[in-house]
């Protein structure tokens, strides 16, 4: 394993798009970290954003891992691109030669997938944290550590992304046709969702509600739900306009947990088999 | 003698079309091989084969007896496939660098490689800057950082101006003599006959002969000769052992000879038949010549 990280990490470090790329998405996450002190004003309320309390403990979790969830696009360019070059360059043709097997050059891909996921888990771990005891008005160990399964469901929630990008890379062998085919999967299952709105209700029947955990960028997105109703200003504001009694869950779903670690599971082994079916 | 590879019936088509057909041969260590045919004939298609990125329809190989994964087998090779493929924005350092951790070897040799290619000036330069020489010449430092048990190179010299071929073409021959098996697969005559001992021809997919360079025909070129009394000359000649089929052509006779001759000897015994030649030459087949005849035959 060490080999075939050392080799693919030899690769992402020479490559001019990933050092790009991975130093925009680090100064993304930098700039968010800055925003505690943006300030703004917003139904009779005033002050920075720290203030309305999206920096305490352990709403902070949830709040920095759904939205830096957006940014893994840019390391999934990087990992498309890296591996569609492959092809376009023919270097797979020649690491094969050289000696890595097909399975063996699978893996380094998919090790690299899982280490980036793991460095980005822990650059947003290591951001929220520092966010957290700048802003946050509870600082007890106890609070701190707690729901800490968002940190786990954005690194799942990578995870099946970079297979994806992965699977689309081999598939497609064209870095802009590979996004492209992303891109077009993703409005795929957004139309999907939409017939089986409309079908749901017209038969009564509960279709959207497994799509929602079957479809592979369905169950990524639905591991973390959105945040905004656990923030207390504005959940005093649906109070007050009294919808608050729509029952909103916000917990990760092991179904969904099960889903994306098969679809993920289902990339890797769909890309070996391309790659060893195809003549290159 | 050690066998290095042995391919066994290896047969691949695509689709409709037969690309490589039931070929078998094997490659001894110390030898230089060559596969020669014309383009098309289905060389690449073999190496890729048994260099293990195309998959063969049916049909096998063996590298070192069998003794070893292939993928393994393959680090102990050196193998450079029709154009050189690196990455683009590495330099020549860090895309061997990169090879030797595919191969598993340390970076020690990488200098002496680049000195042998004399890229060494240009070490620090990224891949994409090079010209087609230049990139051949690493591809080949490449293939040699694990100064492998063989060479496998794939028209080495394809699309270079005659100065690059030269280049290639000494390096090549420096590698030889350290008694490095080789195997080179050209469409260019004269490069296999300069450096291959042992040649395999393609035809259309087809194996037409595998063997060793000299014995690619075992015909011993043809006499041209001629007297004023070519009927007993004609006569004179066809008893003979060495003599096959004799044409008669507007300048003369033409005889395929079966065996070595000596031309002082046909004459002084054409003389003593009372026969005077007015023309007596030897003419050797070419390499060229019996390519031409081997792969135009059926």
């Amino acid at each position: 394993m060490k080999r075939l990280l050392d080799i693919e990490f030899h690769k992402f470090r020479y490559s001019k798009s990933s050092k790009t790329l991975t130093i925009i998405y680090l100064v993304i996450v930098v700039l968010l970290m800055l925003t505690g002190m943006i300030r703004i004003s917003f139904n009779q309320f005033s002050g920075s954003l720290s203030d309305l309390g999206i920096f305490n403990f352990p709403l902070i979790w949830h709040i920095t891992t759904y939205f830096t969830s957006y940014l893994k696009i840019f390391i999934a360019i990087v990992l498309v691109s890296l591996t569609a070059s492959e092809y376009s360059n023919r270097t797979i043709k020649q690491n094969l030669i050289d000696g890595l097997s097909k399975k063996e050059l699978i893996l380094s891909k998919f090790y690299l997938a899982l280490t980036l996921a793991v460095l980005t888990t822990l650059i947003v771990f290591i951001a929220s944290l520092i966010l957290g005891l700048i802003y946050s008005d509870f600082n007890e160990f106890s609070i701190i550590f707690s729901q800490m399964g968002y940190l786990g469901a954005f690194f799942l929630a990578h995870l099946i992304f970079f297979c994806f990008c992965l699977f689309a890379g081999i598939l497609i062998k064209r870095s802009a046709f590979a996004l492209g085919f992303v891109f077009v999967w993703y409005i795929f299952e957004g139309i999907l969702n939409i017939i089986a709105r409309l079908v749901d209700g017209f038969y009564d029947t509960s279709i959207y509600d497994w799509l929602l955990h079957i479809l592979p960028l369905n169950a990524m997105s639905n591991l973390i739900k959105q945040p905004f109703t656990k923030i207390d200003l504005v959940e005093s504001t649906l109070n007050q306009i009294s919808i608050a009694e729509i029952d909103l869950q916000y917990d990760i779903e092991w179904l969904d947990i099960l889903s994306v670690c098969i679809w993920s599971a289902l990339f890797i082994y769909w890309s070996y088999v391309l790659l060893k079916r195809r003549d290159l | 003698m050690e066998t290095i590879l042995e391919i066994n019936q290896l047969h691949k088509n695509y689709g409709t079309l037969t690309a490589v057909d039931h070929i078998s041969f094997k490659i001894k260590k110390g030898h230089v091989y060559g596969i020669l045919g014309p383009n098309g004939s289905g060389k690449s298609t073999t190496l890729g084969m048994v260099l293990n990125v195309v998959n063969p329809t049916s049909g096998g190989y063996k590298w070192f007896e069998g003794t070893t994964s292939n993928h393994d087998a393959l680090k102990r090779i050196g193998a450079i496939i029709e154009r050189p493929n690196f990455y683009p924005s590495m330099s020549a350092i860090q895309n061997l660098e990169l090879v030797c951790k595919i191969k598993n070897i340390d970076t020690s040799k990488i200098e002496e490689k680049l000195t042998l290619v004399e890229l060494l000036s240009r070490k620090h330069s990224p891949f994409k800057t090079y010209s087609l020489g230049m990139k051949q010449r690493l591809a080949i430092a490449s293939a040699l950082l694990n100064d492998p048990e063989i060479l496998i190179l794939d028209e080495p010299t394809n699309g270079l101006d005659p100065q690059g071929i030269r280049q290639i073409r000494d390096i090549i021959q420096k590698i030889a003599a350290n008694g490095t098996t080789i195997l080179l697969a050209s469409h260019l005559l004269d490069e296999v006959e300069k450096v291959c001992t042992d040649v395999v021809v393609l035809r259309l997919g087809k194996m037409l002969y595998s063997g060793p360079v000299d014995e690619m025909n075992r015909n011993h070129g043809s006499i041209f000769i001629d007297a004023t009394d070519r009927e007993a000359l004609h006569h004179f000649l066809k008893d003979k052992a060495y003599a096959g089929t004799i044409t008669t052509n507007d300048d003369g006779l033409e005889v395929k000879l079966y065996e070595e001759v000596n031309n002082a000897q046909i004459n002084k015994e054409a003389f003593e038949n009372g026969i005077v030649l007015s023309k007596l030459f030897h003419k050797k087949q070419s390499l060229e010549d019996q390519f031409i005849e081997l792969t135009n035959q059926n």
